[in-house]
């Protein structure tokens, strides 16, 4: 009897402990989906430093930043006795946005109000969207018609991260054939325009094609007469030249491979 | 212990009495009238054009120092000075419209200029001479605000340097001796600035 119940009581301690056994295997397997094991972890994926491409069917939006130079206390120009170069190039932003917005196109600004904001803020409001163009509205009352300014970074290639300060060095080829394609528009539209290249900031750290189009008022010449920055005929050209350009930069847009 | 932190004090604010006597010495020597009796030599300033966006060289006749820094502070001064002239096509804050002001009664509008050996990469034969110009406070608060007035101010200077000292290859500014974000608001003076490459030949 006594080996019986030996013999019972190894199989009830077997049973038990396979039993006990298959549970924390089950309860391992389940942990184990819950969180990985210690040891080495997988490389968490790295944070994209140009904006991710978009889904293959989906057709990327075109998309434009409008920087309205300027804002707060930091007033830029003097224009003229009551008008500052902040205030000219918020207006002019907004209008074009208006302008751009009626053409279907989507328009992102780095301020809407007369608000202080840092060249840093407005590089990062404009690279975390993949801009198609960026458009940075300056004002002078120096020189006649309008300036475009691109970088005077050397071009690099595009590579997944690059420096903050020279960034706009991966985008400054495209740059260049943006700034071709307003200049073209503004010949058309019979306004002086002249071409230059300048370290300027954000301009340097933006992550898109981007051009300064800085817009002074009209000399006195063969084909122009004296006309100041608050003429609302030669603010109005400037715009339907500036939103003629970027439309046909949406075309061209659309064609690159 | 506090003797010697005392007597360390002391070392130190003496050296830095020196040091700030050297720098003030260095702007004196720097001629500021004609040296007399030493032949003119041919420069070439590079003159801004805020109506077409362009700089043009002229060829001047001048006295020059034999220091190479001194002779950089001289043509600076020299360009510089052709800003103030009423019929200036790059001219400062009023300068145009102030034709009662006669010519050089206006404050300084450079403090210095420094020139410091570039440091030699592994290999490379020669990296040229850093110029390091220090705008005067009043120069830049009298200069037009602008992408343009300001570059072409830049690109005036570097072109100058470059054409008549040309192994003066990388040019950095200052103003008022502290660096600053911008001349006037727009062009960026917080970067160095390769004189090759910034002022292409004949001009922009």
């Amino acid at each position: 009897m006594r080996w019986i119940e030996s013999r019972w009581t190894w199989v009830a301690v077997r049973s038990f402990l396979n039993v006990a056994m298959l549970l924390l295997l089950l309860q391992g397997a389940g942990m184990a989906q819950q969180a990985p094991a210690p040891g080495p972890v997988p490389p968490a994926p790295p944070a994209p430093s140009v904006p991710s491409p978009v889904a293959p069917n989906v057709a990327p939006r075109f998309l434009v930043v409008l920087d309205a130079a300027h804002g707060g206390n930091d007033t830029g120009a003097r224009i003229s006795d009551h008008l500052l170069e902040k205030d000219i190039t918020l207006s002019l932003a907004m209008r074009l946005r208006s302008m751009l917005s009626a053409h279907g196109i989507g328009v992102i600004t780095t301020r809407d109000s007369d608000a202080d904001s840092s060249a840093t803020s407005r590089a990062e409001t404009a690279n975390h969207t993949p801009a198609a163009a960026c458009i940075l509205i300056h004002a002078t009352a120096t020189g006649s018609g309008v300036h475009l300014y691109t970088s005077s970074l050397a071009p690099t290639p595009v590579t997944r991260f690059l420096p903050w300060q020279t960034a706009q060095s991966a985008y400054v080829t495209q740059s260049l054939k943006l700034s071709s394609e307003i200049d073209s528009a503004l010949a058309h539209a019979e306004i002086p325009v002249s071409l230059g290249r300048t370290f300027l900031q954000p301009m340097d750290s933006l992550t898109c094609p981007a051009v300064a189009v800085e817009v002074a008022p009209l000399a006195a010449g063969a084909t122009t007469k004296a006309t100041p920055l608050t003429n609302t005929a030669y603010q109005r050209s400037i715009l339907d030249a500036l939103t003629a350009a970027i439309d046909e930069w949406r075309t061209d847009w659309r064609q690159q491979p | 212990m506090l003797l010697a932190a005392v007597m360390m004090a002391a070392v130190l604010i003496r050296l830095r009495e020196r040091a700030a006597d050297r720098l003030h010495g260095a702007q004196d020597r720097a001629p500021i009238v004609e040296p007399a009796g030493v032949p003119a030599t041919p420069v070439a300033l590079l003159i801004p054009n805020d109506a077409d966006n362009s700089l043009a060289e002229s060829q001047r006749n001048m006295p020059l120092p034999q220091d190479e820094g001194a002779r950089a502070r001289v043509l600076l001064e020299s360009l510089l000075e052709t800003f103030h002239d009423p019929k200036s096509t790059h001219p400062l804050g009023g300068a145009a419209s102030s034709k009662s002001v006669p010519p050089k009664t206006h404050p300084p509008d450079l403090d210095a200029v420094f020139l410091i050996p570039v440091p030699q990469a592994a290999g490379q034969r020669s990296a040229g001479t850093m110029a390091v110009v220090n705008f005067s406070a009043a120069f830049a608060q009298s200069h037009p605000s602008g992408i343009e007035p300001e570059t072409l101010t830049l690109l005036a200077v570097i072109g100058t340097l470059h054409a008549n000292l040309p192994g003066i290859t990388q040019v950095r500014f200052l103003v008022d001796g502290r660096q600053q974000e911008t001349l006037a608001g727009h062009a960026d003076l917080t970067r160095t600035y390769l004189a090759a490459e910034t002022v292409p030949a004949g001009g922009q």
